[in-house]
């Protein structure tokens, strides 16, 4: 038997919500549906992933509610404050403003796919800790991504550049402080391993 | 988001043909190319571009994303991303001002996601264009009014308006592009075709809603900079309400061409000011065989303003521009510049 969790709950009641209101929706899904969905491989973390998806549907969309990645945050949904920052080949990237069906075989990492195999933490998570680079957590998996990918690209080089490289990733705690210092170590580690 | 047919092109033909009914440069086109994405997907979201066929250039990216430079000037990919163009080593010993303008534009992610052919299409942020719940708009919906006229106006434009729409062009890559005389290569089912920067986005002359000269199904393959002896020392000076992370509210992009003390060559492109991408053509004029002192830079800087029409709010632009301006064209004079190969 599952555990009951929050996101258990709330989607238990978001489905009922849908029943509720499903004769009303019932043509334009029927309609989508005669449109046809399209078919998408997604590797994600190392992972192939199918998935016929409504065109629509974005590569947040897709690895939050198709997937159940749900560490990739949904915040503005217009690339404005970086909470759904994930890596595309590579490169940090918006996932609310990349369709999913535009994403081809294009390897896509998000923090689930952050940490090695045994559970040890990639050492940008074990600095956020440390500094305590958050208050209530939600735009931390955006930030921690973003700042994987700045010190890689070489922009972690001193709090000036770490201020300006990771002004996408909005935090409304304004944990701001304790984020530079957590990169800051983050990158020494990552740059000595 | 309204549903909608996703199809991809795998090549630039097929993706013109595919493009045909995108329109001629009107902004609610009911086909729309997918580049970055940036700026489609987050107006298709609000409601304000409702295509029913999205065509995907993913595929198209590889062929045309080059950056390349030689004498004869500077070559960018319209597929290129901000990123590579910002960080490119030749770029920004050679062309300052274009690597500065996309270094000082968006934030990473979205210079990693973003095109350079999307940025210089990249729609207004006037907030009434914006929000579809405002009927009045010139640009979203033809002949209803500009709410922005009587309405909250602060960073609307003050060159090149009329009472049909005062919505400012937001880039900042393609005042630097204005500047440097760049030339703009189409591709379209009928073939190629290279047209000056400038032409590229329409004056709103009462019809904003029609941005560009772009035929239908036409794409921008890349952008050709010419050299001279004032890429070297080029610039591109932003000022906005926050550090970084902020379009423009004044902006000014300078290439200069210095004999001695007396201004050989200079463009000037003015961005955060403008329905399009702008260029002070009488300002260069009045400064070309001149000494580059404060009072001439200030009477040229009058004379790029001479024309701004304001509506309240944006009062204060003129003079904020003008200062821009003024210290844009002093920081380029005062420029070290090193000599290094190409």
């Amino acid at each position: 038997m599952s555990a009951i969790t929050r996101r258990s709950v709330l989607t238990g009641s978001a489905a009922l919500a849908a029943i509720t209101v499903a004769p009303l929706e019932a043509k334009t899904v029927a309609q989508r549906n005669a449109a046809g969905g399209v078919r998408v491989n997604l590797v994600v973390n190392g992972k192939v992933q199918s998935l016929t998806l409504d065109p629509r549907v974005t590569l947040l969309d897709a690895l939050r509610e198709h997937l159940h990645l749900t560490g990739s945050k949904k915040g503005c949904d217009h690339g404005q404050c970086g909470a759904c920052t994930v890596h595309l080949d590579g490169r940090r990237v918006l996932a609310c403003l990349t369709l999913a069906a535009a994403v081809g075989p294009r390897p896509v990492r998000t923090i689930e796919g952050l940490a090695a195999a045994d559970g040890t933490l990639h050492p940008m998570q074990q600095a956020f800790i440390d500094h305590d680079g958050f208050q209530c957590g939600y735009c931390t998996p955006g930030q921690i991504m973003s700042a994987v990918a700045c010190v890689q690209e070489g922009h972690a080089k001193t709090d000036a550049d770490i201020q300006e490289y990771m002004s996408g990733n909005l935090c409304r705690c304004a944990a701001y402080p304790n984020i530079v210092a957590a990169i800051r170590q983050g990158r020494d580690q990552m740059e000595s391993t | 988001m309204r549903p909608f047919v996703f199809e991809s092109a795998t090549n630039l033909r097929q993706a013109s043909y595919l493009g045909l009914r995108s329109g001629q440069g009107e902004t609610d086109a009911k086909v729309q190319f997918l580049a970055g994405g940036t700026t489609l997907l987050d107006l298709m979201k609000l409601g304000v571009l409702r295509p029913d066929r999205i065509v995907d250039l993913g595929p198209v990216h590889a062929g045309h994303d080059a950056i390349h430079l030689d004498a004869n000037g500077l070559q960018l990919g319209a597929f290129a991303k901000m990123a590579a163009a910002a960080e490119h080593p030749g770029v920004l010993a050679h062309y300052p001002a274009i690597a500065q303008s996309l270094q000082l534009a968006a934030s990473a992610q979205l210079r990693n996601m973003a095109t350079l052919g999307g940025n210089v299409l990249q729609k207004t942020r006037c907030t009434y264009y914006r929000d579809p719940t405002w009927r009045e708009c010139n640009k979203r919906n033809p002949g209803s009014g500009c709410a922005a006229l009587k309405g909250f106006n602060r960073n609307h434009a003050i060159l090149g308006v009329d009472e049909s729409c005062i919505a400012q062009y937001p880039g900042d890559f393609a005042i630097a592009l204005m500047a440097l005389d760049a030339q703009v290569e189409l591709s379209s089912a009928s073939g190629s075709r290279r047209i000056p920067f400038a032409t590229l986005h329409r004056a709103v002359a009462g019809q904003p809603h029609i941005e560009n000269t772009l035929r239908s199904g036409e794409l921008i393959t890349s952008f050709i900079v010419p050299p001279g002896a004032w890429t070297r020392r080029s610039l591109y000076l932003k000022v906005r309400d926050r550090t970084s992370y902020e379009f423009a509210i004044a902006s000014a992009a300078i290439a200069l061409d210095m004999d001695a003390e007396r201004v050989r060559t200079v463009r000037i492109g003015l961005g955060g000011m403008a329905s399009r991408p702008w260029r002070a053509t009488q300002a260069e004029e009045l400064l070309t065989g001149q000494p580059l002192t404060e009072a001439n830079a200030q009477a040229a800087a009058t004379t790029a303003l001479k024309d701004a029409i304001t509506h309240g709010h944006n009062d204060f632009k003129p003079e904020l521009a003008r200062r821009t301006l003024v210290r844009a064209l002093l920081q380029a004079r005062s420029m070290r510049v090193a000599d290094a190969e190409l």
